[in-house]
């Protein structure tokens, strides 16, 4: 506690206004009525109002939701199944290939995804659309998914399903009943991850996606090269608005639960 | 059961990722043609063993030969390297001592601090690298408040520079190096600086002595986590650089989308790939040094 | 608290008390000549609201044994960290030498502290972490080698000089985090619960082995910690200490047969507390009534009680007799039903139940191998002790 001087409290201060500035300006000059998005002239929620009358942008938001869905959802089971493999399947044909093509995905650069996925689904003849955005979402996230669900895993007490065998359950139901609960935690923030990660994506639903699917990223992109707009700021609000509420309300409730959990345990000690 | 278990994802990885791959390598082996798709040539399972004999033979390395002899390749590479080198110096420069203020802080303060900087992780990154044109632009914000303030009389050229784009990578990259510094920080036991201290280190030499070799893993798997995934930017450098902005992934993007010139762009891939796996073995390195530490 | 009371039975009987003898030769305490190394005056530390150190004064000497005694929370520790350093007192001064610590920051005093987590650091190997003090003072490199094989060879831990921390076993890092902390010779060492993550067989080696290093070395030592067999075995006096404040200062001998109150009497080893009024019968002879319908309980006192003073006896077990018949000459004597029967091996405790409820224990030696149970659950038996026996405290 002595130890946190002046010098740790101005490093905090600087690098957290470096990390929320640039936001926070982006959301304060969302409510600017000027066009000019530089210069502020005066408070207006018009912006708001003209990008819900942009059928282009409603219609790249419902792809991108459609996206973000469905592909999160294939990488969630993918990615849990990849992951009880990794860490309880023990020895099998292939497994330095297949732990080396979960990791891989991680540290691959979007660019090369998005072109070797896009040169897969000409070379037999699939049509680009949200079908294969989203055949390329699942795969790459559900590496993220598969590393987020084997580190609960890897701390999970194996005598725990081992009693449920013992207790008379098949593998699936030891698995279902057990198993699934205990680490769901990890397997929602692994849902939830997945699903940022397809809405946040550029670069490979660039290289996937056909001229009937553009996604909201594309949108912003081609909207940003051409500058600033009022419009992009408004929707860029919406969108942190929704990380933030989402984040923090997900953080108070794990938190909220932890002393609850607490507060039980402790309860309990007296009790006995 | 074991077996359906193991062979869905396998496949799947399998089949939407590794095939897709070496598709790319391939490609990379082929020449360019004025055809769709764009290259040459294309084997047609049905004209047999002589096809694919035809077809092997004419699979050849000129197009990574191209890459050595035109320049802008390989000043392509060397660019985003020194790109990311530098940028990865910032950023270990602007999160060290924010990782080091975390971890000293309150007890009850750290998972909020923690959240402040997860938090924008999950906001997108569009987004992110979006908010600093209007901040570096010509008539931006920082030129604003630097002439409000005095301190320069015309704008400053920020934007489209590659001061942009360090700006930019510093910027969405700083939670992947404050994160791994934070936790090794976090582990370090405050008695280790107390008994520096009580053998006769000053505040500053228990630093350089205690707390910052015992952060060394911590900052070399940040610096890691920052260079690997620069090397092939292409947002960053595409919105905030100019056109003298040279980097890798934005000339594979050219070379696909604006040349059509798909053998080439596969053989950049390609090349990139090859770069990239040095700086990933010895990251993998030091994560398992790291898990024997604490094992 | 059984095992405890076994133990402290073990080291004032025979050979130990010899050594404790032998301890009292020195005794710088006792001579006012002396000027102490350390002195506390009237120190007081406040955490915010919380007063971690109450007034406390203390003098402590060169080459002393010190330990500083106490359940957790008693201030032991910020005792030590105020002389370490690494607390600056809110009132009083601390003196050590002749001069006033509180602006010497810990990098600068000639005090050294061994950490109750060892804090060896985990990069540097074991030599390494013992010359880190020496390289700081800037000693030639010779000289910090021959320093470092001296420290090794004193801690037996030559073989393991170039393995890194996490490469030795727990007795190893307590002999390194030793070395490291001796090896700048300082004038005083800290301890802080040295034996406390090490198992009781290896602790009570070590303890005499901790021992034979302080008196090679000659260094004055303070040790912390909460156990009390560790704090009797390895000390020359020992202070025990309560919410801050001093309880006691006294040689582990005067401060098992000699407390001064209720709580150092109740603290250290196994004792019978009977409450009861005093009435004085002569010069520091009193009676005490305890309990109507039974004759008052005689004993003698240094402490000076006024008559009709509330006041209570310690008596320690193993000075309690147990016999079937009223004994003829003892000095008290009263009768009681045996609930329990404790055997430890080389004795048993009776606990005895007097006809008002009062518990008292009684400790027999079991002096021949097979003898015959003279005693056994629910007799009804008479338990005795001489007038010198008991220690009357007030309160």
């Amino acid at each position: 506690m002595k130890r946190f001087s002046w010098f740790n409290a101005t490093s905090l201060t600087l690098g957290f206004a470096f990390l929320y500035l640039p936001m926070i300006i982006l959301v304060v000059y969302s409510f600017n009525a000027s066009k000019l998005v530089t210069v502020w002239a005066g408070f207006s929620t018009k912006w708001y109002g003209e990008l819900l009358q942009n059928e282009a942008f409603l219609d790249a938001a419902w792809v991108t939701i459609r996206v973000a869905v469905f592909s999160s959802t294939i990488a969630t089971i993918l990615g849990t199944m990849a992951a009880y493999i990794l860490v309880r399947g023990g020895r099998f044909m292939g497994r330095t290939l297949f732990s080396g093509m979960i990791y891989a995905p991680l540290v691959m650069p979007e660019v090369i995804t998005g072109l070797s996925l896009l040169l897969l689904f000409i070379g037999i003849g699939l049509d680009r659309g949200v079908f294969t955005i989203v055949l390329a979402h699942a795969t790459f996230s559900m590496c993220y998914v598969s590393v987020v669900v084997s580190s609960r895993l890897v701390s999970f007490d194996k005598s725990l399903e081992e009693a449920a065998l013992d207790l008379g359950c098949t593998a699936w139901q030891a698995f279902r009943l057990v198993t699934l609960p205990i680490i769901a935690p990890a397997v929602i923030s692994g849902w939830l991850l997945a699903f940022t990660l397809s809405l946040d994506d550029l670069v490979i639903a660039s290289f996937t996606s056909g001229p009937s699917s553009t996604t909201l990223p594309i949108k912003i992109f081609s909207a940003v090269r051409l500058g600033v707009s009022p419009e992009i700021n408004a929707l860029s609000t919406i969108m942190i608005g929704i990380v933030t509420i989402g984040v923090v309300s997900f953080s108070i409730m794990s938190k909220r639960n932890a002393v609850r959990r607490e507060r039980e345990e402790r309860a309990a000690i007296h009790a006995t | 059961m074991k077996r359906l278990l193991i062979a869905v994802p396998y496949f799947w990885l399998l089949a939407l990722f590794l095939v897709p791959f070496l598709i790319v390598f391939k490609i990379s082996l082929s020449d360019v043609a004025l055809a769709r798709p764009p290259y040459f040539p294309q084997w047609q399972f049905e004209e047999g063993w002589s096809a694919l004999t035809d077809y092997l033979r004419a699979l050849d390395f000129e197009n990574f030969w191209f890459l050595s002899t035109d320049d802008l390749y390989w000043k392509a590479y060397l660019s985003s390297l020194r790109i990311a080198v530098v940028a990865t110096f910032f950023t270990l420069l602007v999160g060290f001592p924010i990782a080091y203020g975390m971890a000293r802080a309150p007890l009850e303060w750290r998972p909020t601090l923690m959240m402040l900087v997860i938090l924008p992780f999950w906001t997108s990154f569009l987004i992110r690298v979006y908010a600093w044109i209007g901040i570096l632009s010509g008539e931006g914000y920082l030129n604003q408040f630097l002439m409000w303030l005095g301190v320069i009389q015309d704008p400053l050229i920020i934007l489209n520079t590659n001061v942009a784009v360090y700006i930019g990578i510093v910027y969405t990259y700083l939670p992947f190096m404050i994160l791994p510094i934070y936790s090794a920080l976090e582990k370090l036991d405050e008695s280790l600086l107390e008994a520096a201290e009580d053998l006769g280190c000053s505040r500053f030499t228990a630093f350089w002595l205690v707390t910052f070799p015992l952060s060394k893993q911590g900052i070399i798997a940040g610096c890691f986590l920052v260079f690997i995934p620069t090397i092939g930017e292409f947002v960053i450098p595409s919105l905030l650089g100019g056109s003298s902005t040279l980097m890798i992934g934005k000339v594979l993007w050219e070379e696909f989308f604006n040349n059509r010139d798909w053998p080439v762009a596969s053989a950049v891939a390609v090349v990139l790939l090859l770069i990239l796996i040095i700086p990933i073995i010895l990251f993998q390195r030091n994560e398992q040094k790291n898990r024997e530490a604490e094992g | 608290m059984m095992g405890a009371g076994l133990f402290l039975s073990v080291i004032f009987s025979g050979d130990v008390m010899a050594s404790v003898a032998a301890n009292q030769v020195f005794a710088p305490w006792n001579d006012p000549k002396e000027t102490p190394l350390i002195e506390f005056r009237g120190v007081t530390k406040r955490f915010g609201d919380f007063t971690a150190i109450d007034d406390l004064s203390i003098n402590i000497y060169e080459k002393e044994f010190f330990a500083l005694l106490g359940p957790s929370g008693c201030g032991k520790t910020t005792m030590m960290r105020m002389l370490a350093g690494f607390e600056t007192p809110t009132e009083g001064e601390i003196i050590l030498a002749g001069q006033d610590i509180a602006p010497v920051p810990p990098n600068k005093r000639a005090v050294n502290m061994m950490f109750q987590s060892y804090a060896l650091f985990p990069h540097l190997s074991i030599e390494d972490n013992i010359a880190f003090g020496l390289k700081r003072e800037g000693m030639p490199k010779n000289d910090i080698a021959d320093r470092v094989a001296e420290m090794l060879r004193l801690t037996r831990l030559e073989k393991f000089a170039r393995r890194k921390p996490h490469q030795i076993s727990g007795g190893q890092k307590q002999r390194v985090a030793l070395a490291r902390s001796l090896a700048k010779a300082p004038k005083l060492l800290l301890l802080d619960e040295p034996l406390g993550a090490l198992d009781k067989k290896l602790r009570q080696d070590t303890q005499f082995e901790l021992m034979d290093i302080q008196e090679k070395t000659g260094t004055t030592f303070v040790i912390v910690t909460h156990d009390q067999e560790e704090a009797m075995t390895v000390a020359s006096r020992v202070a025990v200490m309560d919410h801050g404040k001093l309880m006691q200062v006294a040689t582990p001998d005067r401060l098992y047969e000699n407390p001064e109150n209720v709580y150092v009497a109740d603290f250290i080893g196994d004792v019978n507390l009977i409450e009861g009024t005093a009435r004085k019968t002569g010069e520091g002879s009193y009676e005490i009534n305890w309990c109507e319908r039974t004759p008052p309980l005689k004993s003698t006192s240094d402490t000076v009680l006024s008559s009709g003073q509330g006041c209570t006896i310690a008596i320690r077990p193993e000075k309690v007799s147990i016999s079937s018949e009223k004994p003829e000459e003892a000095d008290n004597a009263v009768q009681g039903k045996i609930i329990d029967i404790a055997y430890l091996g080389n004795l048993s405790t009776y606990h005895v139940k007097l006809a008002n409820g009062q518990m008292v224990k009684a400790q027999t030696a079991n002096t021949r191998r097979i003898s015959r149970r003279s005693f056994t659950w629910d007799d009804d038996v008479w338990l005795s002790w001489t007038a010198t026996a008991g220690v009357l405290l007030k309160g």
